[in-house]
């Protein structure tokens, strides 16, 4: 394979593999505080990327995305408000069934507020056949933004996780609830800012490649599978793992597609996957216990 | 004992007669398609629960299994063998192993005998569960769910993307599917009340089974690994063996769901192996209380009738959202979970006596 060629699909395996750490992250920082896996997760995508759109009818385009990050981070917490907290010592499969109904329920009253068209964001820079050189493959402005969004989104939550009181109480939730709560820490507060966290996050990204991927009401299943694929395959909790994890998925795809059928893309990466995950059942930077711990 | 273990069954049965009966009469046989169509899906169901309710084991991708037997049941049955060259097809026809039929044009021909297809149907299924579980039976919990999707993902995507299985279209044209004694599984309206009995004959065969199975040793083995695996194992029950086993029987009652279901529609799609399938027979079982047949098999039944019969129209999934959040939130148990029935049966019991004792104070 040519070098050109060779960095052209590796650009584009980068590209999709930094939006699926992207939510990746976001199913961590909830499983991380509240050992829920969020299946609604990409429907944070879908809801920012719709909002934004709705939105740059009235607005420039930078408010816009800023008022749908808002507004979606309000959603997850108005989720945890009304149906996580009201679940009593609930079990992993009783959480697990809930935010399954949650997506559902998202994903259709999206149908109904906007209907079953595709549409997309403007492009932040630039438009579809704007492309920049790099040393012989050609990538799109936008590619850059989504690359450059996810970079500042992981070093962002690095910092407020290790230097904020927020942060580091979360972290605290994380390790063990109980002490944290001991300590006076409001754990309850830190599930809702870490599903408000995970929720404006998503809602980011949703923007960030709505230009290239576009945006539709069921847009968000994919990306949630793809996500929590790559969460498991980094071992879960672990953003670093989550961004290694994005990677590897994303490259599997891009170079699979250069031997085999683009019908067959998801296919093959999944079962490369679980051949990974066969031999290292906790993920690639897992705690050994933690493919042990939380049993349905 | 045995008594009480029979009379939910022979009532069920009772159940299914009564309502055909009742639909005949008042001339809405209609009903039954759809009742037809959630009773195959309720087979998948009630596998599921034993494997997720008793064993203690989530898979997030049954719907594969279940086109698994769809798909192969309709590329066997579906090609014309009296017109081809092929020695296979020939050494069938020899072999008697064909069942004549006409086509649409008028014209005789000659298909493979559904029996033979579902023979290999579950004959492939089994052995395919058999290979994937060996390794993905060795996960735990979300990872478990996972490596189940990921199968689903596997199976949707090769239905989706080959000439064989159609690609989106789906395989159409399947041939009835004759049993015994003149029974058919098509979708001829004809036959609605025949299909409506031998899909409810199936499930009751099938409940009875997995009734038995949970109340055998091979139960007890699966309720000890649900509680505890490593206690279980050092009790001697080879755990790895009972898990293997259920979920190789939970995927052929997909299976078998999935071939006489592809016979009575007359063709099967990529929709059936879609990952939403799957997480939708999950979500009954959770629904039905997990180690509850007769919940899954309620909530299976309801649940599947009213979505087919597109009873709440383009808001159908809405309200099966709906239901998932409103009975996770206030019966986390299930809405048949053993907790709600007790509450329930004492209810009913304080209503009876209430009813003996206080005379006019009953609800009248």
């Amino acid at each position: 394979m040519p070098f050109d060629q060779l960095l052209q699909y590796a650009l584009s395996g980068v590209t999709n593999g930094s939006i699926y750490a992207i939510v990746a992250i976001g199913f961590n920082i909830i499983y991380n505080t509240t050992g829920i896996i969020n299946f609604a997760q990409g429907e944070f995508l879908m809801l920012g990327g719709m909002t934004a759109i709705s939105l740059s009818a009235f607005m420039p385009l930078p408010l816009a995305i800023l008022a749908a990050v808002i507004i979606t981070s309000c959603i997850g917490a108005l989720i945890d408000f009304f149906f996580i907290r009201r679940l009593k010592s609930p079990t992993v499969l009783n959480m697990i069934i809930v935010t399954i109904g949650l997506s559902i329920v998202i994903r259709e009253i999206a149908l109904h507020v906007w209907d079953e068209k595709v549409r997309s964001l403007p492009y932040f820079t630039g438009n579809e056949v704007t492309s920049i050189n790099l040393l012989g493959a050609y990538i799109s402005p936008q590619v850059l933004w989504v690359l450059g969004i996810s970079a500042v989104t992981v070093v962002f939550l690095g910092f407020f996780f290790k230097f904020t009181l927020t942060g580091r109480s979360m972290r605290a939730c994380a390790s063990n609830m109980t002490a944290a709560r001991l300590c006076g820490i409001n754990t309850g507060a830190m599930v809702t800012v870490s599903f408000m966290l995970s929720a404006a996050i998503g809602a980011l990204a949703g923007c960030a490649i709505s230009p290239i991927t576009q945006t539709q009401y069921d847009c968000g299943t994919s990306l949630a599978i793809k996500g929590f694929t790559v969460a498991i395959l980094g071992g879960l909790g672990n953003s670093t793992g989550a961004v290694i994890g994005g990677m590897v998925v994303g490259m599997l795809e891009a170079f699979s597609i250069s031997v085999l059928p683009l019908a067959y893309k998801d296919a093959i990466s999944i079962a490369i996957l679980l051949l990974i995950l066969f031999a290292k059942p906790s993920g690639l930077l897992g705690k050994k216990e933690a493919a042990g711990l939380k049993e349905f | 004992m045995r008594f009480k273990k029979h009379l939910p069954v022979a009532g069920l049965a009772a159940a299914i007669v009564i309502f055909q009966a009742l639909t005949s009469l008042l001339g809405r046989e209609y009903y039954l398609t759809q009742l037809t169509m959630a009773a195959y899906y309720c087979l998948v169901i009630l596998g599921l629960t034993v494997l997720m309710g008793y064993a203690g084991q989530i898979s997030m991708g049954h719907a594969a299994f279940f086109a698994m037997g769809g798909y192969t049941t309709a590329v066997l049955t579906t090609p014309d063998l009296s017109t081809s060259a092929h020695p296979l097809a020939r050494l069938a026809i020899d072999l008697g192993l064909t069942v004549g039929d006409v086509n649409a044009f008028g014209d005789g021909v000659r298909h493979l005998s559904p029996w033979v297809s579902l023979a290999v149907a579950v004959l492939l299924t089994a052995g395919v569960a058999f290979l994937i579980g060996i390794p993905i039976l060795k996960l735990k919990g979300h990872y478990l769910a996972m490596a189940t999707l990921g199968f689903g993902i596997i199976v949707y995507r090769i239905v989706l993307g080959t000439a064989l299985f159609g690609e989106a279209d789906g395989i159409s044209d399947l041939p009835p599917f004759g049993l015994a004694g003149g029974l058919t599984v098509s979708g001829d309206p004809g036959l609605r009340v025949q299909n409506y009995y031998i899909a409810a004959f199936l499930v009751v065969a099938g409940m009875v089974l997995l009734l038995n199975l949970i109340d055998s040793r091979v139960g007890r083995a699966l309720r000890s690994i649900h509680g505890s695996e490593e206690a279980a194992n050092a009790m001697g029950v080879d755990t790895s063996w009972y898990k293997l086993l259920i979920f190789v029987l939970s995927a052929v009652f997909a299976c078998v769901a999935g071939v006489f279901l592809a016979h009575f529609n007359g063709g099967v799609g990529p929709s059936e192996a879609e990952v939403m399938k799957s997480v939708t027979y999950v979500a009954i079982v959770a629904v039905g209380g997990m180690a509850n047949l007769w919940g899954a098999l309620a909530m299976g039944m309801v649940l599947n009738y009213l979505s087919l019969r597109g009873y709440f129209g383009s808001y159908d999934e809405l309200v099966f959202g709906g239901i998932l959040i409103v009975i996770m939130l206030f019966f986390p148990e299930g809405l048949l979970g053993t907790e709600n029935l007790k509450r329930l049966t004492g209810a009913a019991a304080r209503l009876v006596r209430g009813k003996t004792a206080g005379g006019k104070h009953g609800i009248s």
